[in-house]
């Protein structure tokens, strides 16, 4: 990655930007990957908000590169699971752990909201994402980088204003990728697009996910998305896990193919019969 | 097309403007030049107070109190909004004070103001200060309170200091806030400024109009008047441009 961002300083010769995504990717694979996830451990953790306990008990391993799908009806726990991952809230009991050289910069978090700060321009809101290093002399090249990795180098000097709604989510995405995290906690990032967009942004997740290697932890209310995405999905009902499925359908998946869709009847089957049980509805 | 825009449009070539009627009630006799005298005579009046300096000097010496007196005033009124938006102990100790304040007329102390100053600068500066500081404080505080708190967590989790948080999240966040405070603020300097001068001055634009009463001339009177308005308009133009120098992120503020 270094060596491709070196093309983009200024005196450099002009080099095609498609050739330098191609090549710092294949850097990528060649040098850091396949193992630059970090694992995941979750032992007996807790949370409660005064009296309301949202999760009763968590026991979870995450091995380092997998994607995880978190889904369960609202209100069962799994945004405050995502957000214990990601620091933002305090731990009850219990503990999580990344392994031992893990920053604060490794675990990144996206949201359903981009929350791009409308008054700077779009390169400028990747910039943020690099956290302690936004001063560092390459931080413009590395936002310029991450903005070519989801397709929106030619709208760097734009305000947020004028972006779609799928737009300002690559952007977030990219926020999120510049400090090249090795776990990215995604809570439910598409729940506010369209269907078409939808299906564009699962494409590029999936994309990213594979070329970066990063561990995947994505939150979402949609069965469907969970299962084309994911490596496992586990279902979380009253603060524990209930169940834990595992995709072993090979990529690149087909949408709407049977496979899928048989293991996204099952995930559904098992949470409407849990919705009878209770009477919450 | 909104509604208002198609108000703008149909009614502006077609509605009289007040500085048209004016000339013409003049010369037709309509309006008697003892009550207001004709845009020619206020011309001359200008023009014979511009050749005798006097007018420039009045100007200057009124545009003078006006901008120290909004300095000191809106950068104290700035001060206790970020101090009080930012902190809680800081609210606390002031903010039930300064609302007490606020609720007192401040050209209600022109008497004791006099008492403590004279008729010196500083009593006008003091007026002055003292109205320009609620409206910039109050929509400081109001800025800063309101920015999305989503944006500060998001900027907390990607590591920013309490420094940059300022700089980069809640400072531009409160600014189109701020700018409505400034707004505010100008309207009052001025009214501030003219009542001020009227009461108590040796020197200024309310003094001479003040003068000019005692010698019944009028034209002067309207001519002091029609200064303030285009004084007023100016500082209003001023902090526009301002406001669209800073806020060009803003959706309101981008050229269509």
């Amino acid at each position: 990655m270094q060596e491709a961002l070196r093309f983009l300083s200024p005196g450099a010769e002009p080099v095609d930007r498609a050739d330098i995504v191609e090549h710092a990717r294949s850097l990528q694979r060649g040098s850091e990957a396949p193992s630059r996830g970090l694992s995941l451990t979750i032992r007996g953790l807790r949370k409660s908000f005064g009296d309301n306990e949202v999760l009763r008990g968590i026991d979870l391993h995450i091995p380092a590169g997998q994607s995880v799908a978190i889904v369960g009806r609202s209100g069962c726990g799994k945004s405050t699971l995502l957000r214990l991952i990601a620091g933002l809230e305090t731990i009850t009991a219990g503990t999580i752990s990344l392994g031992d050289d893990a920053r604060p910069e490794d675990v990144r978090m996206m949201f359903q909201e981009p929350r791009l700060l409308p008054w700077a321009r779009v390169l400028s809101n990747v910039e943020v994402g690099l956290g302690r290093e936004r001063n560092s002399p390459d931080a413009q090249a590395r936002a310029e980088s991450a903005l070519i990795e989801v397709g929106l180098a030619e709208k760097r000097t734009q305000w947020p204003a004028v972006l779609s709604g799928g737009q300002k989510q690559r952007v977030a995405l990219a926020r999120a990728l510049v400090s090249q995290p090795r776990v990215l906690a995604f809570d439910e990032p598409l729940g506010a697009l369209d269907a078409l967009t939808r299906i564009s942004m699962q494409r590029l997740l999936e994309r990213v996910w594979h070329d970066q290697g990063f561990t995947a932890i994505l939150v979402t209310h949609d069965v469907a998305e969970a299962v084309a995405l994911a490596d496992r999905v586990l279902v979380i009902e009253d603060g524990r896990i209930a169940q834990d499925f595992t995709v072993d359908i090979p990529r690149p998946r087909q949408r709407g193919s049977a496979e899928l869709a048989a293991l996204e009847g099952a995930i559904l089957k098992n949470l409407l019969e849990g919705k009878e049980d209770t009477s919450d509805l | 097309m909104s509604i208002i825009d198609s108000i703008s449009r149909v009614s502006s070539p077609k509605l009289p403007r007040v500085h048209l009627i004016w000339p013409r009630a003049c010369v037709t006799g309509f309006v008697s030049a003892r009550v207001l005298p004709a845009p020619s005579d206020v011309a001359l009046a200008g023009w014979k107070l511009l050749l005798s300096g006097e007018l420039v000097r009045n100007i200057w010496v009124s545009f003078w109190r006006a901008s120290v007196g909004f300095l000191i005033g809106g950068s104290i009124g700035f001060s206790f909004g970020l101090a009080n938006g930012l902190s809680q102990l800081s609210s606390k100790l002031t903010d039930t004070t300064l609302q007490m304040v606020r609720n007192i007329p401040h050209l209600a102390l022109i008497p004791l103001v006099i008492l403590w100053f004279g008729i010196d600068e500083s009593a006008k500066l003091f007026l002055v200060a003292l109205g320009v500081f609620f409206p910039i404080y109050l929509n400081t505080l109001h800025g800063i309170r309101t920015v999305d708190p989503q944006l500060i967590e998001m900027g907390r989790i990607y590591g920013m200091t309490d420094g940059e948080l300022f700089r980069r999240v809640i400072f531009p966040g409160a600014l189109p806030s701020i700018f409505v405070g400034v707004r505010f603020a100008l309207g009052i300097m001025w009214l501030t400024l003219i009542v001020a001068e009227t009461i108590a001055a040796s020197s200024g634009l309310g003094y001479m109009a003040m003068q000019a009463r005692e010698f019944m001339l009028i034209d002067v009177v309207v001519l002091s008047i029609l200064i303030y308005a285009l004084l007023g308009k100016l500082a209003d133009s001023a902090s526009r441009a301002l406001e669209r120098l800073t806020l060009s992120w803003h959706p309101a503020f981008q050229k269509h």
